[in-house]
């Protein structure tokens, strides 16, 4: 089964919640930390590293001599990646989505494809967690392709949880992909409301099966607990404002060593949720 | 001389807008006739990335010689530099007095980039 881990707004709990989860599991399970801008899952499971292998796109490179600035290629491309001037093609790989347009089309074969490195997967294992994490070179925009690279790592016959990036975009859409069941995390705040219904119209466009998880939930308000009322959307967990847990999160610990009760919470809900969701796996 | 100067206005008076990729609009003045035309590049307000590569693009299709900004980025100079346009950065605060500072002799040629992209 796969579980994603979603947030919509960042520095909700996405990380907090998918360490807990992976942690509360008692059997094998992957955890893929998909956030690849600042992946931190690592920080809290402490893996032993295992391998770690450089993620490559293709990149259009022009040859010089044999171009002539016809436009073409940058007339195709979407992103400007390759724009023509100065008498010749010019490329900005980071830019570039590896789609290999500008190589069909360039008239006289001037544009070849090569390696652009934008980043690496690291794998680690801890006690029962097999943990995989990507993490995107600085500088570079294209998280997607590093994404799937991580997902590559997905394992049918366990448990698999995606942790997230934030945010609605490609990004986030990437790491839901294929997955059974997404957990949403939010807070009880007026941000967290806004950027929660942002990703519940998401999950909805997706067809993709979600439910809430309220972290902090008796910092703020009651606005999201109604919000979920309304819509009819599952309301998982409420994982309170505490102390202990602040405490033991900037020691580096997770909320299942940090609460126990938490723990047998967060083991009752993936329970649950294997039984509808993962056809009992 | 064609000068690109970049804005958020309409005439010579209006501000300096200090950022290339970003800028709502090229003024285009023609340092011989005097004359100026506005060009608009409204289009990399909302681009994620690569608003200075197609800014940059604006420019050249003006036939400008000059840019004079605030502040340019990697990716905008490296494409102006290959179109021979030459970059001048300013702190004056409208179009005219940044147009009387290169005529003046006193804005001096960047020879690379003064900021990192996404600067702003």
């Amino acid at each position: 089964m796969q579980i994603a881990v979603a947030s919509g707004k960042g520095g909700t709990g996405k990380t907090t919640v998918s360490v807990g989860l992976a942690q509360a599991y008692d059997a094998p399970v992957i955890y893929l930390d998909c956030d690849v801008e600042e992946p931190n899952g690592a920080i809290f499971l402490k893996p032993e590293r295992k391998f770690h292998t450089d993620v490559n796109v293709r990149v259009p490179q022009v040859d010089k001599d044999n171009c002539v600035a016809c436009g073409k290629c940058s007339e195709l491309c979407q992103f400007n990646a390759i724009i023509t001037m100065g008498g010749a093609a010019m490329v900005f790989p980071e830019m570039c989505h590896s789609c290999g347009g500008c190589v069909q089309i360039c008239p006289v074969g001037a544009i070849s494809e090569t390696d652009n490195c934008i980043g690496s997967v690291n794998c680690g294992s801890s006690s029962q967690i097999t943990a995989l994490e990507g993490v995107l070179n600085i500088g570079h925009a294209m998280a997607p392709p590093l994404i799937k690279a991580v997902k590559k790592h997905v394992h049918k016959d366990v448990l698999n949880i995606i942790d997230c990036p934030p945010g609605t975009s490609c990004p986030l859409l990437e790491s839901v992909k294929g997955s059974d069941f997404v957990i949403l995390v939010t807070e009880p705040t007026p941000f967290g409301l806004h950027d929660l219904k942002l990703s519940v119209e998401t999950m909805r466009e997706l067809q993709l099966p979600f439910g809430i998880i309220i972290n902090r939930s008796d910092s703020g308000d009651d606005r999201v607990v109604n919000y979920c009322k309304d819509e009819g959307i599952p309301l998982l967990l409420e994982i309170p404002e505490s102390r202990k847990i602040a405490e033991a999160y900037s020691r580096g610990e997770t909320v299942v060593q940090a609460d126990s009760r938490l723990k047998d919470n967060l083991e009752g809900l993936l329970t649950d949720l294997i039984e509808t969701y993962g056809g009992g796996k | 001389m064609i000068i690109a100067i970049t804005t958020s206005g309409n005439e010579l008076s209006a501000p300096l807008d200090r950022r290339f990729g970003r800028a709502p609009k090229f003024l285009v003045y023609n340092s011989e006739t005097k004359e100026f035309s506005l060009k608009d590049n409204t289009q990399n307000l909302n681009a994620p990335q690569g608003a200075g590569i197609q800014a940059a693009q604006n420019v050249a299709e003006t036939g400008a010689k000059v840019v004079i900004t605030g502040h340019c980025g990697p990716k905008a100079f490296r494409v102006l530099s290959s179109a021979n346009i030459a970059i001048y950065n300013t702190e004056a605060t409208t179009v005219q007095e940044a147009i009387s500072l290169l005529e003046e002799g006193k804005l001096v040629e960047a020879v690379q980039a003064d900021v990192e992209g996404h600067w702003v």
